[in-house]
């Protein structure tokens, strides 16, 4: 009897866990294959890839990247050293081109002082230095984005009083509600979101980028 | 219903709804707001309560799992509530992250989160009062 007990609870927890399993591969297959249908779909290129948005590597390149990302998020963080090593190690062949997700509370103040460096020309220096010093000012338990002006002089050839002067944009609030629209539609929920060539990244992580980079390229 | 089958439908009752909460939060990818956040501490222990009294064919069922399912329930109330705009939102507890009135999911036209959990936490209720009622002869 309690035996029975006992083997019917093993069969129920694994028969209801089983399902939540199955139920969630289905979902994660159907949920892909919908995200895929958008980013193939005739607008999903435009989606993917605004004509304001900043990019690098080679212009007709058999592969592009799209990377929603946030200054403020640490996995970009730690996940910015792989798309330049992409772009270093298919050089000519691959092109990043970089959206905004901005999830955290100082995000917007982050690219606003990127696009403003971009005014200049010093997008992507101004990246890397505020990527290398985002523990410090933007901690989770103590984000002090402000810290971000005494980094900027790092940046060389950056005139910091004309990014001082050109931080509140138009132009960069609508990018910024764009690129959050377009991630909607696109299904990015999580930073950093991948496509490569309009196809969503399924395996978060460097490898399975860089192989969804080389079946491109075939 | 023996006292045994009640347990074990309010075992199954908790299982399912900690697998089907887990399902919107990390397959869906809905981020759970703050009510349901209190909703979940009450009802995941109770599967392994309620489980370990199944195994143990404890007599203090009840004893451990109302707490659990009434305090949960409670707050499942306040979340419909809330969230059929029953009483306004300007008393909501949560302001940052998010809106524990925001409608993510919509079956058949009414079946929503905070509906299930309300429906999960009653049948759980249901099955805690009907054990301690049939005390083990």
């Amino acid at each position: 009897m309690k035996s029975n007990r006992v083997l019917l609870m093993v069969t129920v927890f694994c028969v209801t866990v089983g399902v939540l399993l199955l139920a969630a591969r289905w979902y994660r297959q159907r949920e892909g294959a919908r995200l895929a249908a958008v980013a193939t779909a005739p607008n999903g290129q435009e989606r993917l890839v605004r004509d304001y948005a900043p990019w690098k590597g080679a212009a007709n390149g058999k592969v592009t990247i799209v990377e929603f990302f946030d200054p403020e998020c640490e996995s970009c963080r730690a996940a910015h050293p792989w798309t330049e090593a992409l772009l270093q190690e298919f050089s000519g062949q691959v092109r990043l081109v970089l959206r905004y997700a901005a999830f955290h509370p100082n995000s917007k103040f982050a690219i606003q002082v990127l696009e403003a460096a971009r005014l200049q020309g010093r997008y992507w220096e101004t990246l890397e230095v505020l990527f290398q010093h985002q523990p410090e000012w933007g901690s989770h338990h103590h984000p002090q984005p402000e810290r971000i002006w005494t980094y900027l002089p790092q940046v060389q050839g950056l005139d910091v009083e004309r990014v001082r002067r050109e931080l509140q944009s138009e132009t960069t609030s609508r990018a910024i509600m764009q690129d959050a629209m377009d991630g909607e539609a696109l299904g990015v929920r999580m930073t950093p979101a991948f496509f490569v060539n309009g196809k969503p990244l399924e395996n978060f992580g460097q490898d399975p980028l860089r192989a969804m980079v080389i079946e491109a390229l075939r | 219903m023996t006292r045994t089958t009640w347990i074990f439908l309010g075992w199954f009752t908790a299982l399912i709804a900690t697998c089907g909460s887990l399902f919107f939060s990390d397959v869906m990818m809905l981020p759970p707001c703050t009510l349901c956040w209190w909703q979940r501490i009450a009802m995941y222990p109770l599967v392994f309560v309620l489980g370990t009294a199944l195994l143990t064919d404890s007599s203090e069922a009840h004893r451990y799992g109302l707490p659990l399912s009434l305090a949960g329930m409670l707050v499942a109330i306040y979340h419909n509530l809330l969230y059929y705009h029953i009483i306004p939102e300007s008393l909501a507890p949560c302001r940052s992250g998010v809106s524990c009135t925001t409608v993510q999911l919509e079956w058949l036209g009414f079946v929503t989160i905070p509906l299930l959990s309300l429906a999960a936490f009653a049948l759980l209720n249901l099955c805690l009062f009907n054990v301690a009622r049939k005390r083990p002869t």
